[in-house]
């Protein structure tokens, strides 16, 4: 990086959003050197063949990231606005293409971390195969964001004949996840400093677009696939009950968990199956497919502690259920409110 | 209110104000160790478990005690396998009896 | 984990379910006419539903959930008083996680938090001193609450603050002690119970002596649990075995930590800063005697009831709590959360009626959470 991709002063000032040359100097130097835009019009321009096949679908989505801190152990707000976006798209089947990137910046946000967290976003974007083409910048005054907030939205497109659905999901299918859970809420809650706990635990952030094209090629018969993100995998799996009409049923000694998440959730009062992720997804597959799914799986980098966790059940419609190592049953519920700490 | 987790302490980190690190499935927390210092030796509380409660370690865990405990637990584990297969023969046995009964 | 997954062995459970079993059929226990043990300790009702003990162990033997959840038992003017501690300008009001979403007569923190009140979250009373020490320019108060577990922790935090002489910082004390409303539930004669699983981190604190009365007066059988599904599991077939026996005594089946005299530092602090209070009102108890802490003068200073003129030592005139809802009954055991007409309706964790929806360790959380026992799904 080349003394022209520094900006002349070390802060966001309010002049950086105010549409004029600062604001300009901040969009060359700061995002266009990195993001590489293929022109500075106003919109984006873009073609892809898989878009006009017959049957084709494109695929559209959007996501907000405000996480605190900015950084913590295996990434920051940028590596996961990307992976957020093209996460999902991946779990509709689609092939992530293009990204906007909207930033929402705190007069006073130090450049140096805002260099990081583009860099970050080049990197994460460069690894999922996609580009972020087009965005945009505002500042607020001090005090009325978080340092920076980023908005990202995606197109993907979703080949034909491949449809998706968490409605399609039947009993008997099997529940599949491709990582230990809550690694990302773990992270995160480690890393503020109020709760003064050190571990380390790193954000499972990381795309999965790759990992779904492969399941995909294995076991094309995958009904459905959610992103195990805020709410846990007990919202990602009650969302599904809810949308198939089908009961759940999960088995506590199958759920792939860090021990040091488990210390952090014990420490803390908090339920594993509630805490965030930010690189785990849980699919549903005909119990004919399980295995070719599972060992497509193990089989990429982002997909070795692949586990079947548990099926869909005639059983209890649009209630999930847990299997305690005990032999009793509990409910699953989705998740009311923040998850506070149990303590006292 | 009464969560109260099992840790290892692993180093005293502040002797004045009473504070030790501690290791809780790999996770560490500055606690205070007032509640299971003895005689000021805080040296001698590194290696040992305590229940760790809101920041606090609140006692030191009974090694003795707990396998005690332990012991307890899987001895009835043994008596009612062997009083299952006491069930299971006597069941049998009468079963025999009864159809040697039967048919004679 | 150690000293933790141990105690989680399904193996050894199915022996003791086993043995509880016998035990019950000796007993004569059936469905129509259970064995009925009370958990007094929230942490204890938490587990029991968590690992689906109730449902694992037989018909005859019936957990009945006693006042043992500090949140559930503070009348809703407490929590009125925390929100208004916190909406005073300069104020830092500090707090353990579950007390935030109690709903007060009109609001909880977490309410006021969205207000602009400057609530926050701490894991340690420590952690709030600390939280004055790099704030001096304002007030940090902490909501102590909580039985004799958590009240060593707030009185060593008074003492190191008055050790270092640090002005900012006070405590709101809701601390209860857990044998008064014990005796109380004793000498109703309207609660039938054949004995007690009893509080494994308050005893650590308190030891097993406090409980005799239990057995010598009442004779009833008090077993001192741990917390790990195997801990609870052996702590029923303890208290049956004992009731099939004809005895009544108090056993410590927690051992490894509970010291049969308790700990003699936690005790020395907490006399040190606090001193009973003539009464302390309980959410479906009233007033009962000797069964809440205060601040002694000598701390004063650390005394947020003196110092923002709030609670049992404020000038304005004492008025009793307004009975809400059927929580009363619930948290005493009088009466199963999902008889409560509101449960699953009116009272859901999204939109709690009071604290036995909202705290984790609430009878009401635990069934609505754990137990299949949803209105919708009711079989």
């Amino acid at each position: 990086m080349n003394e022209m991709s520094k900006l002349a002063v070390g802060r966001i000032s309010l002049a950086h959003g105010g549409g004029g040359k600062a604001m300009h100097d901040l969009i060359d130097q700061i995002f266009a050197a990195r993001f590489k835009p293929q022109s500075r019009e106003d919109q984006a321009r873009l073609t892809h063949p898989a878009l006009v096949e017959p049957g084709a679908q494109l695929a559209f989505t959007t996501d907000s990231f405000v996480v605190s801190p900015l950084e913590f152990p295996g990434g920051d707000i940028g590596k996961i606005s990307v992976c957020g976006t093209v996460n999902d798209l991946a779990v509709g089947g689609a092939q992530p293409l293009w990204l906007s990137a909207g930033f929402i910046l705190e007069e006073g946000f130090d450049v140096a971390t805002l260099v990081r967290i583009v860099e970050s976003m080049v990197c994460t974007a460069e690894e999922a195969g996609v580009t972020i083409v087009t965005g945009d910048t505002k500042v607020v005054d001090k005090g009325k964001g978080d340092g920076v907030f980023i908005n990202t939205s995606g197109i993907g497109v979703i080949p034909p004949g491949r449809e998706l659905l968490a409605s399609s999901v039947k009993a008997g299918d099997v529940a599949i996840v491709n990582h230990r859970l809550g690694d990302h809420g773990a992270a995160i809650l480690a890393a503020r400093g109020d709760l003064a706990l050190s571990a380390s635990i790193a954000s499972d952030c990381q795309p999965l677009n790759g990992l779904m094209e492969a399941v995909l090629r294995a076991a094309p018969r995958v009904r459905a696939a959610r992103d195990v993100t805020r709410g846990g995998l007990a919202s990602s799996l009650n969302e599904i009950a809810q949308e198939a009409g089908v009961g759940i049923e999960i088995e506590e000694g199958l759920l792939p968990i860090h021990p040091e998440v488990r210390g952090v959730s014990e420490i803390l009062g908090l339920d594993p199956l509630y805490l965030a992720n930010e690189g785990t997804l849980v699919l549903f597959v005909p119990e004919a497919d399980a295995d070719a799914a599972l060992g497509a799986m193990k089989a990429t980098s982002a997909g070795r502690e692949a586990a079947i966790i548990g099926r869909a059940v005639e059983a209890h419609p649009k209630r999930v259920i847990m299997q305690t190592l005990f032999g009793g049953g509990r409910i699953v519920d989705m998740l009311v409110g923040e998850q506070l700490p149990r303590i006292c | 209110m009464c969560l109260g987790i099992p840790g290892q302490i692993v180093g005293v980190t502040d002797p004045e104000r009473k504070l030790a690190m501690v290791d809780i499935s790999g996770v560490r927390r500055e606690v205070n160790v007032t509640c299971v210092t003895i005689n000021n030796a805080l040296e001698d509380l590194v290696g040992q478990w305590a229940l760790i409660h809101v920041g606090f370690a609140m006692s030191l865990i009974d090694e003795a005690e707990a396998a005690l405990t332990l012991k307890a637990l899987h001895e009835l584990d043994e008596v009612s396998d062997t009083l299952e297969s006491i069930e299971e023969t006597k069941t049998m046995l009468g079963a025999e009896t009864q159809s040697g009964q039967g048919s004679s | 984990m150690k000293y933790v997954t141990e105690f989680r062995d399904p193996t050894a459970a199915k022996s003791l379910l086993g043995a509880i079993s016998k035990t019950i059929d000796q007993i004569g226990a059936t469905a129509e006419d259970p064995v009925r043990l009370m958990e007094i300790c929230g942490g204890h009702t938490h587990a029991i539903f968590r690992y689906g003990l109730d449902r694992l162990t037989p018909q005859g033997l019936e957990f009945i959930h006693g006042p043992g959840c500090p949140v559930c038992v503070l009348p809703v003017k407490r929590v009125d008083e925390c929100v208004e501690i916190a909406m005073k300008p300069g104020v830092i009001f500090t707090t353990f996680g579950d007390a935030m979403r109690v709903p007060g007569r009109k609001k909880s923190l977490l309410d006021a938090k969205s207000e602009g009140a400057d609530v926050r979250m701490v894991y340690s009373p420590l952690d709030a001193l600390e939280l004055a020490r790099t704030n001096p320019d304002r007030e940090v108060v902490f909501f102590g609450l909580g039985f004799e577990t958590t009240t060593p922790s707030t009185a060593l935090t008074i003492l190191q603050a008055a050790e270092e002489g640090i002005s900012n910082f006070s405590l709101f004390c809701n601390h209860i002690t857990v044998t008064p409303p014990l005796r109380l539930l004793l000498e109703d004669p309207e609660m039938k119970l054949d004995g007690f699983i009893g509080p494994g981190h308050v005893s650590m604190v308190i030891g097993t002596h406090p409980y005799d009365f239990i057995a010598r007066d009442y004779g009833k059988p008090l077993v001192v649990a741990g917390f790990e599904p195997l801990d609870l599991l052996q702590s029923v077939l303890m208290v049956l075995r004992q009731l099939a026996e004809g005895r009544a005594e108090i056993e410590n089946q927690y051992a490894r930590i509970v010291p049969e005299e308790g700990n003699p530092a936690s005790l020395a602090a907490i006399s040190q800063v606090y001193e009973p209070r003539p009464t302390f009102e309980w959410r479906g108890l009233g007033e009962i005697d000797k069964s809440g802490l205060r601040i002694r003068k000598a701390y004063a200073a650390y005394d947020a009831e003196r110092k923002f003129d709030v609670g049992y030592g404020s000038s304005k005139p004492h008025q009793p709590d307004m009975e809400s809802f059927a929580c009363g009954a619930v948290m005493t055991g009088r009466m199963k959360p999902f008889v409560c007409p509101e449960f699953g309706k009116g009272c859901t964790p999204e939109h709690p009626l009071g604290a036995l929806m909202v705290s984790s360790e609430g009878a009401c959380a635990a069934y609505y959470q754990y137990a299949d026992m949803r209105p919708e799904g009711a079989e």
